[in-house]
């Protein structure tokens, strides 16, 4: 029993320092001189830890800018979507309507469509309105999902319905009893659509490549990319690009993690 | 889950929170799209020029007080895409740097401003330029663009290896082979990139092939002479004269160069710089023009390069014009030269000594004069990359030389079918 | 009231979906049947109908096929792979004599939670050939070094690592609760049957995670068949097209070239091989259920 014990941590260890080993060089190279993170044999510690890259990066590059434009755009997007997705998830758990059920299960047939048919005429769409190189066309998509009314659905119907009812004796309005009994009450799940959304509008790149053509507006992922075609030789601080990128969203979810992982394990699979 | 601890203080005020972020959110997108009147010009250039091009604009704005030009750099991989979608979103910039393989395409979208009018009286003239490189910025007889700097392809070869440079094909071939056989048992010759269509249409240009026909309407690859310069391609890589490697070689060059496992390359000027830097010094290295296959020495190359667009919806094209006029200017292209060794287009610029006295240079100088354009249709890299395909059939024996042709043909009039539609028949 | 109310809850959503999901999504299968491009961008009177022309094309354009039969690779190497690795970090991190269970969930699952461009970036260094982690590892093994990232044998293989890395911490999550579902009296019975260690996960774990499998499955298989941002920001498809797949493929035809036609029918090619796969899973969990 006791050799099992050893054989089972030590193959943990091995496998959360295989899957920390890229995110590791890639903090360390990003406090390495110039070239170290070049040199042979490898380096998996600086020699001098330096900021330079990082004060290069927001000094001369500006990336300051590309943070800010990336978290408001995320916030907005989350935002947008948890009211959006979290009326209409309640309200096909809750409060029947005509046709309520067959709109439900074609917004489910809906989730095996992937995004990027919709990607070419979507762009003309926002050419029509006028919105190519704004921040409007990139928060555009992530503002109402499938999967995010399917999953406060999921949630909501779990809710007592003598508690909604009560209110309504009281003379509460839908929106009220909405407001200050279910959304209360649907808190976890909002945390985990609010965390996914989140993370999806930060991480996201391919729709923002496209519709913004100023670099000026341009969000985090996409200046990363064309920060690497410049600065394909400086390693080290294309590391340090890369660190702030990704450390926003490891941060949230560090801190979240428990609302994620519960999303996940209920929302995700009960489907 | 244990919702019920989460008590009632949170709804309302979350959806308040909510609403408020999107209220302060709209604001800060408006802002986003407000346009000052004085904002600088904007200029996109691509890759390195679009990193050394910073350092040449001081001297622009310090000639002209009162302009600014912001430079945005866009890493070649998505300049092509970048540039059409913001012309379809219409967000372009004023000046463009373009490969001037996609001129046609961009009049076909009425992207740039005709520019006969103001070379008529401008400082920088139609005859300043080589008119080999000058030929891929006309189209249908206007001027579309201005050449920047110039990209075509000549002869790198080992000196030691291959005595004399090659004056036609027939001495091409006995000199690779002859080299070949100093280069040990697994050397070959010549390198060749199976991913490339540069080459062969290089070779084909210099038979005289016009690779497309009535009008750039149909393929012409069936005709005598683009057959013949496919024949001769493929024999370079059957007779083993040319690595038969696939990409991954490519990623070898210069250490396949500096071996002596591949005694030639036909590539251009950015390898100048790259071949210096990383062929040992003590390898002996030169370049020469292509070799002619009939007529005199050199034959054709391609008029490859990077061109300047002025763009027409730009609301300051006199402003822009004055910023691509600076750029032509022959200081200003050498300026270009020491900053990345890209070649000028402007000829006067090639009395420059660092230019005129280094003879690697000088080779790309005679090349000059014998440049080709591709054809001058939006369809034409579909095309080549066609040309890249059934060129690999050839060679590895799936097709033969006849069949490849066929299939070209084929090929090519399909993709040509909406152009023959358009031109209502060509005739 | 209470009937209208409904509708107005929803109303947002679906006004949203309609016009920015739906309308492009039949937009798109319109699309697919004309012959839009480059010249109907400067002139809409260009625009031609080519009814199936375009996916006539589609199934003589050698790019097209070694885009489909790259993502058809990757879903069906790197897709167990990924299943694999994710059942084996979940059964791990699930054993029973396992102190600091959460800790190492989390590390496992960080990866998940980067940014793809970003982490895309790093492993691209990691893959050089030279300075690179990955063959300075190799090279202490005494392996000659290999161009990952140059080779078209290496390429897409390279790919599929990284993004099993990338990918395999929500599949353990996933596997993490199915296994947390199974009773503790099954493992019990087994214990008394004296069943070891390999015949309780035989006979009682992976039967229980079959509907899990299934899920984990095909997510996973629709995930890989969307492949673009590895290869994007890595390869560009190259070298030789080794790593071009099918969304990247119609991205460049659409963004690139702006024949967006054509881009338009490899997007509903796409469309029906995922519609084909959810398809099959639906049938095994009825099956599963029944």
């Amino acid at each position: 029993m006791k050799l099992w014990t050893v054989f089972v941590h030590a193959l943990l260890l091995v496998a959360s320092a295989l899957t920390l080993l890229p995110l590791w060089w890639m903090v360390a190279a990003s406090f390495m001189p110039p070239g170290e993170a070049s040199a042979v044999p490898l380096r998996l510690w600086p020699s001098v830890p330096t900021l330079e890259h990082y004060q290069a990066l927001f000094a001369r590059l500006d990336i300051g800018r590309h943070v800010a434009i990336s978290a408001g755009l995320a916030i907005v997007t989350t935002a947008i979507a948890l009211t959006v997705n979290t009326l209409a998830g309640y309200a096909f758990a809750k409060l029947p309507f005509p046709g309520r059920d067959r709109i439900f299960r074609g917004l489910l047939g809906a989730l095996v469509i992937p995004g990027q048919v919709a990607m070419l005429p979507l762009f003309l769409l926002m050419r029509a309105f006028g919105w190519i190189d704004s921040w409007i066309a990139v928060i555009v998509p992530g503002m109402a999902s499938v999967f995010g009314i399917f999953l406060v659905r999921q949630y909501a119907a779990g809710l007592p319905d003598g508690v909604l009812d009560a209110a309504r004796m009281d003379g509460a309005g839908e929106l009220r009893v909405f407001r200050s009994i279910a959304l209360p009450l649907c808190a976890p799940i909002l945390v985990t659509l609010g965390l996914v959304t989140f993370m999806g509008a930060w991480n996201d790149f391919l729709w923002p490549l496209i519709v913004l053509a100023d670099d000026d507006r341009y969000t985090l992922p996409v200046a990363l990319a064309n920060l690497v075609g410049e600065h394909v030789q400086d390693t080290e601080l294309v590391m340090a690009g890369a660190v702030l990128t990704v450390l926003p969203v490891i941060v949230l979810f560090l801190v979240l993690q428990r609302w994620y992982v519960a999303g996940i394990t209920s929302g995700g699979v009960k489907g | 889950m244990g919702a019920a601890g989460v008590g009632h203080a949170g709804g309302g005020g979350l959806i308040r929170a909510a609403l408020l972020l999107v209220v302060v959110a709209w604001a800060v997108v408006g802002c986003g799209e407000r346009r000052a009147a004085d904002e600088p010009l904007t200029l996109w250039a691509m890759g390195r020029e679009g990193e050394v091009v910073e350092q040449m604009v001081p001297a622009f704005e310090a000639r002209h007080p009162g302009l600014r030009v912001k430079v945005q750099r866009i890493p070649w991989s998505a300049a092509h895409e970048k540039l059409l979608t913001s012309f379809v979103g219409g967000a372009m910039p004023d000046v463009v740097q373009v490969g001037n393989t996609w001129v046609p395409e961009l009049v076909v979208l009425g992207a740039p401003a005709a520019l006969d009018e103001r070379l008529a009286t401008s400082s920088v003239k139609r005859d300043d330029w080589f008119p080999g490189v000058l030929d891929p910025n006309v189209v249908d007889g206007t001027i579309w663009a201005v050449p920047w700097y110039v990209d075509t392809r000549i002869l790198f070869y080992r000196s030691d290896l291959i005595p004399v440079a090659p004056a036609t094909w027939d001495a091409w071939v006995t000199a690779l082979a002859e080299a070949r056989r100093h280069g040990g048992p697994d050397a070959h010759a010549i390198l060749l990139q199976l991913g490339e269509w540069q080459p062969l249409v290089i070779m084909a240009m210099g038979r005289g092939a016009t690779l497309l026909r009535q009008h750039d309407c149909y393929g012409d690859f069936r005709n005598p002479a683009f057959r013949a310069a496919l024949a001769f391609y493929v024999e370079l890589f059957r007779s083993g004269l040319a690595p038969l490697g696939g990409a991954a070689s490519a990623a070898n060059v210069y250490q396949d160069f500096a071996g002596g496992e591949i005694s030639a390359v036909v590539t251009g000027p950015w390898n100048l710089g790259e071949f210096a830097a990383r062929v040992p010094s003590s390898v002996q290295w030169s370049t020469a023009p292509i070799p002619a296959s009939q007529g005199a020495p050199p034959g054709p190359s391609l008029a490859g390069g990077a061109s300047l667009v002025l763009v027409r919806t730009s609301p300051r094209a006199d402003d822009a014009w004055k910023l691509i006029e600076f750029l032509s200017e022959p200081a200003q292209q050498i300026r270009l030269h020491e900053l990345t060794g890209d070649l000028p287009a402007h000829t006067a610029a090639w009395n420059d000594p660092k230019l005129a006295d280094d003879p690697r240079v000088a080779a790309f100088r005679s090349q000059l004069d014998a440049l080709r354009a591709t054809p001058k249709i939006p369809e034409w890299e579909r095309i080549a990359g066609k040309i890249t395909q059934f060129a690999e059939a050839a060679i590895r024996g799936t097709m033969s030389v006849d069949d490849a042709t066929t299939a070209l043909d084929a090929a090519a009039d399909g993709i040509l079918e909406k152009r023959r539609w358009l031109l209502g028949g060509c005739g | 009231m209470k009937r209208w109310a409904g509708l107005g809850f929803v109303a947002p959503a679906l006004g949203l979906l309609l016009v920015f999901f739906l309308l492009p999504t039949v937009a798109a299968l319109l699309l697919s049947f004309t012959d839009f491009d480059v010249y109907t961008v400067a002139d809409p009177s260009r625009l031609r109908l080519v009814a199936f022309g375009n996916y006539e094309r589609l199934l003589h354009d050698d790019r097209f096929w070694t885009a489909l039969r790259n993502t058809l690779w990757f879903v069906a190497v790197a897709g167990p792979l990924s299943v694999a690795v994710s059942l084996a970090a979940a059964l791990l991190v699930d054993a029973k004599v396992v102190r600091g269970r959460a800790i190492f969930r989390t590390i496992l699952f960080l990866p998940v939670v980067t940014t793809l461009v970003a982490v895309a970036v790093v492993w691209r260094y990691l893959y050089h050939p030279r300075y690179g982690v990955l063959n300075q590892l190799l090279g202490a093994a005494g392996i000659a070094p290999i161009d990952w990232l140059g080779d078209p044998k290496w390429a897409l293989p390279a790919l599929a690592l990284l993004a099993v890395w990338k990918g395999f911490g929500f599949n353990m999550l996933v596997f993490l609760a199915g296994l947390q579902g199974i009773p503790e009296r099954l493992y019990e019975a087994a214990a008394l049957d004296g069943a070891g260690r390999w015949q309780e996960f035989r006979h009682v774990t992976m039967p229980q995670l079959a509907p899990t499998f299934l899920f984990v499955g095909v997510i996973t298989a629709i995930g890989y068949l969307q492949l673009f941002a590895e290869p994007y920001v890595m390869t560009q498809g190259g070298p030789a097209d080794s790593t071009l797949s099918v969304v990247l493929l119609m991205y460049e035809e659409g963004f690139r070239w702006w024949n967006l036609g054509y881009g338009a029918a490899v997007a509903v090619v796409l469309f029906l091989v995922i519609l084909a796969a959810s398809l099959v899973q639906l049938r095994l969990q009825r099956r599963s259920v029944a």
